[in-house]
C-alpha cells in the first residue's frame, strides 16, 4: 500500500468521525444552533418544539407579544368575543394575597391534542415536530376543535379576509390558532412573540427544542420549577409556566 | 318562371358568397377580441413550458400543498407564492383585480372559480423564496407527465 493511499484512509476516517460527532441522528445535531431545515426535508419527530413562559418576567400592561403576532400573521385587533385571537394577555389576581400574575395564553401544542381527536376531516393535526396546526385545505369550519380545546386557544374566521399575509394564509370559514410561527421556525427563526418579548427586554418567553437536553429551554425546565396548565387532563402540553 | 327561379338561385349564391367573405374577414378579429389579454407581470422562464402550464398548473401544487402543510416539506420548485411573485401585475401588484391580471383574466375567460386567493395572498411575498428550490420534485408521483 502506498503512502498516499494510507493518508487518504486516515483522512476519511477522521472525516467520518467528525461527521458522526456532530450529527447524533438524522435531523438532530449535537450543538443547538438556529438553522433552517433544508429544502425537501420534512419536519422530524427528533425535535419537539416547546415554550417556557416565565410569568415573573411578564410585565403588566405589555402586549408586545400580541401585537407582534397580529403583525406577523395578519389577524385584526379583536373587538368582540367572536373575533379571531391567536394569543391574548391574561391577568390573574389572587384575592387573598393580592398577588398579580401576567401571562400570554395561546395554543399549548399538546402531545395528545383533543382538537385533533375530534376533527371529523383530519384538518386538525399534529406535525412530526409537535406543532399542532389546522390544514385549512381540509377544514370545513365545524368548530368541534374549538369546543374540545380546554385552553380556548382556537378562533373561527367569521369575516372575509382582505389583506392576506404571504407567509400565513388565512380564510373565512376556517378555524385557526397559534402555529408557533411554523414558517419562521422552519426558516430557523424564533416565533414572533418570543422575538418581540426579548426586544422589549422582558425575556418572559423561551422557545426551543424540548427533546434536546442541551437547549436553553430544556436547561431552564430542569433548573427552575415550572408547571403545565391543566396537567390533570394528561395532554402533555409543550408549554410550561414558571411562577404560577 | 324559369327566369325567376334562376334569379332566385343566383341571389342565394351571392348572399352565401357574401356571408363567406364576411366570415373570413371577421374570424381573425374574433380571435383577437375573445382571447384574454394577460398582463404576465415580471414573467420570464416558467418552471415548465407555457403550454404545459396552461393545462396542468393546478396539479403541480395540489399534492405539494399537503406536503408543505402536513409534513413541513418546503422549498419545492412548484409553489403558489412563486407563481404570484413572477406573475403579479406591475400596475396593481397583484394577480387579481382586473380581467387583464394573470390569474383572474384567464379564469374569467375559462369560467373557472379560483379558490386559492380566498386564503392566500395575491401579492408578491416580502422576502425571497428558499434559494435552492430545485432539490425535490414532490409532485412527481401525481402530476401528469409532460408528453415527450
Amino acid at each position: 500500500m502506498s503512502d498516499i493511499n494510507h493518508g487518504r484512509r486516515q483522512f476519511l476516517a477522521q472525516g467520518s468521525a467528525l461527521a458522526a460527532g456532530i450529527a447524533i441522528a438524522p435531523g438532530m445535531l449535537l450543538f443547538d444552533f438556529a438553522h433552517a431545515r433544508p429544502a425537501g426535508v420534512p419536519a422530524s419527530s427528533a425535535v419537539r418544539w416547546g415554550m417556557l413562559i416565565d410569568t415573573t418576567q411578564c410585565e403588566s400592561g405589555c402586549d408586545a407579544c400580541v401585537t407582534a403576532c397580529r403583525k406577523e400573521n395578519g389577524w385584526p385587533e379583536p373587538k368582540t368575543a367572536q373575533d379571531v385571537q391567536w394569543i391574548r394577555k391574561v391577568e390573574i389576581k389572587q384575592i387573598s394575597t393580592g398577588k398579580q400574575i401576567n401571562l400570554p395564553m395561546m395554543c399549548q401544542h399538546c402531545a395528545e391534542p383533543p382538537c385533533v381527536d375530534v376533527c371529523p376531516t383530519a384538518a386538525s393535526f399534529k406535525r412530526a415536530d409537535g406543532i399542532v396546526l389546522v390544514d385549512k385545505h381540509r377544514c370545513i369550519g365545524c368548530r368541534y376543535c374549538m369546543m374540545a380545546c380546554p385552553y380556548q386557544a382556537r378562533s373561527f374566521v367569521h369575516e372575509p379576509v382582505v389583506d392576506h399575509s404571504s407567509e400565513m394564509p388565512r380564510g373565512q370559514g376556517t378555524v385557526e390558532s397559534c402555529t408557533l410561527c411554523v414558517d419562521r421556525v422552519d426558516r430557523g427563526e424564533q416565533p414572533a412573540c418570543v422575538e418581540s418579548c426579548a426586544k422589549e427586554g422582558h425575556k418572559a418567553l423561551v422557545f426551543g427544542d424540548l427533546n434536546n437536553p442541551n437547549s436553553e429551554i430544556s436547561q431552564r425546565i430542569r433548573s427552575v420549577a415550572s408547571i403545565k396548565l391543566r396537567e390533570d387532563l394528561g395532554l402533555d402540553t409543550a408549554f410550561s409556566f414558571v411562577g404560577l | 318562371m324559369n327566369v325567376l327561379r334562376s334569379l332566385y338561385a343566383s341571389s342565394r349564391a351571392r348572399i352565401a358568397a357574401l356571408f363567406a367573405v364576411l366570415l373570413l374577414a371577421m374570424t381573425p378579429a374574433w380571435g383577437d377580441s375573445l382571447l384574454p389579454k394577460l398582463d404576465i407581470g415580471k414573467g420570464g422562464h416558467c418552471v415548465r413550458d407555457p403550454k404545459f402550464m396552461r393545462a396542468n398548473h393546478m396539479y403541480l401544487i395540489l399534492h405539494q400543498r399537503d406536503l408543505v402543510v402536513r409534513q413541513g416539506i418546503r422549498g419545492s420548485k412548484y409553489e403558489l407564492t412563486n407563481c404570484v411573485d413572477c406573475h403579479a401585475s406591475k400596475v396593481n401588484n397583484s394577480v387579481l383585480g382586473t380581467n387583464q391580471n394573470f390569474c383572474q383574466g384567464c379564469h374569467v375567460y375559462a369560467a373557472v372559480k379560483i379558490d386559492c386567493f380566498e386564503c392566500h395572498s395575491s401579492k408578491p411575498q416580502h422576502f425571497p423564496a428558499v434559494a435552492d428550490n430545485a432539490a425535490i420534485d414532490p409532485t412527481a408521483p401525481i402530476a401528469p407527465k409532460e408528453k415527450q
